[in-house]
């Protein structure tokens, strides 16, 4: 199995993010998509029919969108922290603004705050308005606390 | 019939119909194993897709995060007693431990409060012992009208 540093390496170098993917399943599963734009991640669930969740609207599933966000801010740490080991969630806490239309899903993360062992995380999902082009429309606020370093084998 | 037979057959209707129309849980392959007006229990099999830590070989805690919004959405709709549209206002998961792979998860969900517009839900989820879990939460649910006729 490739270590940590050398998929971080092979995302902030090459832009291959797919070390680093292979080392969380569940995002492989959801298949999570990495880009970087000026050092910034940024995450896309791509639409398929299985991650429906409310057929009659049709609407994403909450938890497949909670899961994505959870993927993005655990992500978001390993590409932006040199930690040798995958943080741990502590917890996870999301507000759903709008249900989420059939269609791809976006996030971003911000660090608002990193201390030795603790990280918290926040994370934005959102979605493109159909018929809107570069209109969108936020779907989820997310905030979770990871683990980090030391503290972790503790 | 009496309003007991028909709390019976909304609750087999609702697990039946859980089972069935949702493409999302079904991909997941969650079961309702048991739903009446005071909670609802299911589980999820274990997959190595499930897993967030292949050196730890621990559960994505996103996973969890899925099954126990599901039950807590199954459980809001049961304590309604009739098919309504329920929205999840928001969802709090405290990791207490980690789920570990090769193990289902199991989660059970509760509506310990019903109000004309809002359910508040909490969950647990585990492995082996219900007393162990591995996840709590706390659910709000807005209920919304009864979809009518098509």
């Amino acid at each position: 199995m490739i270590d940590l540093a050398s998929a971080r390496r092979a995302a902030r170098e090459q832009g291959d993010f797919s070390p680093l993917r292979a080392r969380v399943p569940y995002a492989a599963f959801l298949d999570v998509q990495v880009t970087l734009a000026n050092g910034a991640p940024r995450f896309r669930l791509p639409f398929r029919p299985s991650l429906i969740g409310n057929p009659a609207l049709p609407a994403l599933h909450g938890g497949a969108v909670a899961g994505f966000m959870e993927n993005a801010a655990l992500l978001h740490l390993l590409l932006l922290l040199d930690e040798r080991k995958v943080p741990k969630a502590i917890d996870f806490s999301i507000d759903y603004l709008r249900s989420a239309n059939a269609v791809d899903a976006h996030a971003a993360c911000e660090v608002a705050r990193q201390g030795r062992r603790v990280a918290q995380v926040q994370i934005r999902c959102w979605q493109d308005e159909s018929g809107h082009p570069g209109r969108t429309r936020e779907i989820a606020l997310g905030r979770a606390h990871f683990l980090l370093g030391d503290a972790q084998s503790q | 019939m009496s309003a007991r037979m028909v709390q019976k057959g909304f609750f087999e209707a609702l697990r039946v119909n859980f089972a069935q129309a949702i493409p999302h849980t079904r991909e997941c392959g969650m079961t309702v194993d048991a739903l009446d007006e005071t909670g609802a229990r299911a589980r999820m099999p274990f997959r190595p897709d499930w897993l967030g830590d292949t050196e730890r070989g621990v559960y994505h805690t996103g996973v969890v995060t899925t099954l126990v919004d599901t039950v807590s959405g199954v459980a809001a709709m049961a304590a309604a007693g009739r098919f309504e549209t329920i929205a999840t206002l928001d969802l709090r998961m405290d990791f207490l431990r980690p789920a570990v792979q090769g193990k289902d998860l199991h989660a059970h969900a509760t509506c310990y409060r019903m109000t004309r517009s809002i359910a508040f839900v909490r969950a647990s989820a585990w492995q082996d012992d219900e007393r162990e879990p591995v996840a709590v939460s706390h659910s709000t649910f807005m209920r919304g009208p009864v979809p009518g006729p098509k």
